[in-house]
């Protein structure tokens, strides 16, 4: 039964990292559910969040010393071992007529997403949440005609003040 | 100190104590070959830049210094790619120098230009693309740190053309500062008390040594912590020659062509005390029934190496340079008598060995191959360097050579690269000019970069070509008889070339021995004399190597016997 990880993977702000990092995880026959990256609290220093999918443990170890192997990588963390905030950002353009705005209006509202642009053939809904409730509102809103989802992948971050660098 | 970029690559090359660069000049780096003619600095041109990241690595696992490689943009680049990754595979820590286009040409399809640190990721320990001049001898020097501290290997340093020839205020940077990447590869003394503790319960413990010990240099500790303990000895291919070939518990080289002792002790064993090896498929046989009445101890430098193929009961994370003095002391200060302890489990593998050693059928009337390798080394004598090929003859000269020291048995392991032979055995003889250096090769592989037979000549460079030639790729061949119904599917090798005048051509002395009586006077001739020397030796085309384990197969189904 495979299982999902988050992995917080800290590197030095270099040319290619990024590369390096999505490189070794596809080259190395892991699974890879979703990648994304940013800026930190420290100007030189990227996070990159990992959601791997891994049979069992040793799996999941060779992961992450593969990735700390790296001599970009800082830290990998698992911030699944953890207790911790997931959250992901999508945007979703709807079909939106004026027989079906109202309709979709109300669903954008039970999930307390956001309407962040409007035109008179369609509207762009913004919902932050974790993956089940992205996976909610579209499963919801397909009742009308998407046009296009772009989606962020999974962030997180552990609850409590210590940082991931400390752990 | 006002230079330009290519003096800065050549003054760091000097502070880093580099002795000798392998290269090919082009377009890129045109610049930095007119520094290197200014400062005269000691060049080796191969005719093929394949060649010359070979040789550095030949140099590279001879001496264990870091070896130095230049090469030009575009081709000049991915003409390395087969000799990083040969590199990569096997831990050897090399510096590449590529030239890349101009700043202002990069990115648009340019003349020559390759995406050469893209190309190498996946292949380098880490590499840089240097676009401004005033980044060089920081890049230089954290280059030469990552290629040789912690597990070592190959790291391609792109330079931009027009950086060689801005101008900086030169200085080379006294360390290296890295967050994720410190060189400190000290462990955790409590995991070699636990090893400790599992040999002093074992009742049969195997020692199995790979390529780590001789990239740690800690042979001599690990010969003496043989002697101490007693237990069985067994090495990977790359761990040949970390051993004391003399030492009775030596049981040779395990794996795919493994003794049978060797491979049965595998199976047998109770613990089982890997050093600097990787549990590569070649050794393991099928993986789930590798040693399997066994705990595993793993001493390696590299986390991800730990139950990346087996599982590991006793890892022993850190520097074999750390770990290994620290095994020792624990053991010369413990009262245990390990060599009564495992006196009986050492006859047994004894008797093992001389039941089924390596062997090969002698009295045919044609030179065999096996023979050859025998008489390479009782001809060559002490300070030899063995380089091979890839291929049945690399085999037989595992089997068969008695490698005296770690860095004398020179080949490519984890890649397996064909044409790997010659360049290496240049860059060893340059690296290592007091000792005698010969090449194993076969009529396929030194076809492969035959074309540096002539650097061989052009330098006045001693090393001794033993071919072993028998008209066939003779690994493919033998696995075509085995699991190809013969099927010689493009493995004869009846095509018109005659060694011994393509090397005349090439300006390499060379003979051909055909005959059995001519094999022991024609090869001590040629091993004895001064400079360069081709032997070409006519062997049987359906000679297996033997035993093997059979892909899928655990190490105790060994296909055995005597080939015919």
């Amino acid at each position: 039964m495979m299982k999902k990880y988050m992995l917080a993977v800290l590197v030095d702000n270099r040319p290619g990292v990024l590369t390096h990092v999505s490189g070794l995880i596809s080259r190395r026959a892991f699974n890879i559910e979703s990648i994304s990256a940013g800026y930190t609290e420290e100007p030189d220093v990227t996070r990159i969040n990992v959601v791997v999918s891994a049979d069992n443990e040793t799996e999941l170890e060779q992961v992450k010393h593969q990735l700390a192997k790296l001599v970009d990588v800082i830290k990998v963390v698992n911030v699944s071992a953890t207790e911790h905030i997931t959250r992901e950002l999508v945007l979703i353009k709807v079909r939106a007529t004026s027989e079906t705005r109202a309709d979709i209006i109300n669903i954008v509202n039970i999930f307390r997403a956001k309407i962040v642009d409007v035109s008179p053939a369609n509207v762009v809904i913004e919902l932050t949440g974790g993956q089940k409730k992205i996976d909610a509102i579209i499963e919801a809103i397909s009742d009308y005609e998407i046009i296009e989802i772009a989606r962020t992948g999974a962030i997180a971050l552990s609850r409590g003040p210590i940082p991931a660098k400390k752990m | 100190m006002i230079m330009n970029g290519a003096r800065a690559v050549l003054e760091s090359l000097k502070r880093e104590g580099v002795e000798v660069v392998f290269g090919y000049p082009g377009g890129a780096v045109l610049t930095l070959y007119d520094e290197l003619y200014k400062m005269k600095f000691p060049h080796i041109e191969t005719k093929h830049e394949q060649g010359a990241v070979h040789a550095a690595d030949g140099f590279a696992r001879a001496t264990g210094k870091v070896g130095v490689v230049f090469a030009t943009s575009g081709p000049g680049g991915t003409n390395l790619v087969t000799g990083i990754a040969t590199a990569n595979m096997d831990s050897i820590p090399l510096v590449c120098f590529t030239g890349q286009v101009g700043n202002p040409y990069i990115g648009k399809d340019s003349f020559q230009e390759a995406d050469i640190s893209g190309i190498v990721t996946p292949i380098t320990k880490y590499n840089y693309l240097v676009k401004n001049v005033d980044d060089l001898p920081s890049v230089i020097k954290e280059a030469f740190f990552i290629a040789r501290t912690g597990r070592p290997g190959p790291v391609l340093i792109d330079i931009a053309k027009d950086v060689f020839a801005a101008e900086l205020d030169y200085e080379y940077p006294e360390d290296v500062r890295r967050r994720g990447y410190t060189g400190d590869f000290t462990g955790d003394e409590s995991q070699i008390d636990d090893v400790v503790a599992a040999l002093n319960d074992s009742e049969r413990p195997l020692f199995f040594l790979g390529g780590g010990v001789t990239l740690a240099d800690v042979s001599d500790d690990v010969r003496a912590i043989i002697r101490r303990v007693g237990a069985p000895v067994v090495t990977t291919l790359m761990g040949l020659g970390c051993a004391d070939p003399d030492d009775d518990a030596l049981f040779g080289m395990a794996g795919m062509h493994g003794s049978y002792a060797a491979n049965m002790s595998i199976m047998d064993c109770d613990l089982l005390i890997g050093l600097g090896i990787r549990f590569d498929d070649r050794v393991t046989g099928v993986v789930e029934e590798f040693a399997p009445k066994a705990k595993i101890a793993q001493f390696d430098i590299d986390a991800a190496e730990i139950n990346k193929n087996v599982r590991v009961d006793y890892p022993v994370l850190g520097d074999l340079r750390w770990s290994i003095p620290i095994l020792k002391k624990k053991l010369d200060g413990s009262k245990a008598d390990y060599r009564a302890g495992c006196a009986e489990w050492r006859r047994k593998m004894t008797a093992m060995n001389e039941e089924k050693p390596f062997s090969y059928k002698k009295d045919t009337g044609v030179i065999m191959p096996q023979n050859v390798i025998e008489e390479v080394d009782r001809l060559s004598g002490d300070d030899t360097i063995i380089v091979t090929d890839v291929g049945q003859h690399q085999m037989w000269a595992a089997q068969f050579y008695r490698a005296r020291r770690p860095r004398e048995f020179i080949t490519s392991g984890g890649l397996g690269t064909m044409g790997y032979g010659l360049p290496a055995a240049i860059g060893a003889k340059l690296g290592k000019k007091e000792k005698k250096v010969v090449l194993i090769t076969s009529e396929g592989s030194i076809m492969m970069n035959c074309q540096e037979l002539s650097t061989l000549a052009d330098y006045d460079i001693d090393v001794k070509v033993v071919v072993l030639h028998n008209h066939m790729l003779g690994m493919v061949a033998q696995w075509q008889r085995l699991f190809y119904n013969r099927h010689y599917s493009e493995s004869e090798m009846n095509g018109h070339t005659d060694l011994v005048k393509l090397a005349d051509a090439m300006g390499v002395a060379g003979c051909h021995i055909t005959e059995k009586r001519d094999l022991v006077p024609m090869l001590s001739d040629a091993l004895a004399r001064g400079g360069a020397m081709l032997v070409d030796i006519e062997v049987p085309p359906e000679e297996e190597v033997l035993p093997m384990v059979p892909g899928g197969k655990r190490l105790d189904e060994m296909v055995l016997g005597v080939s015919e």
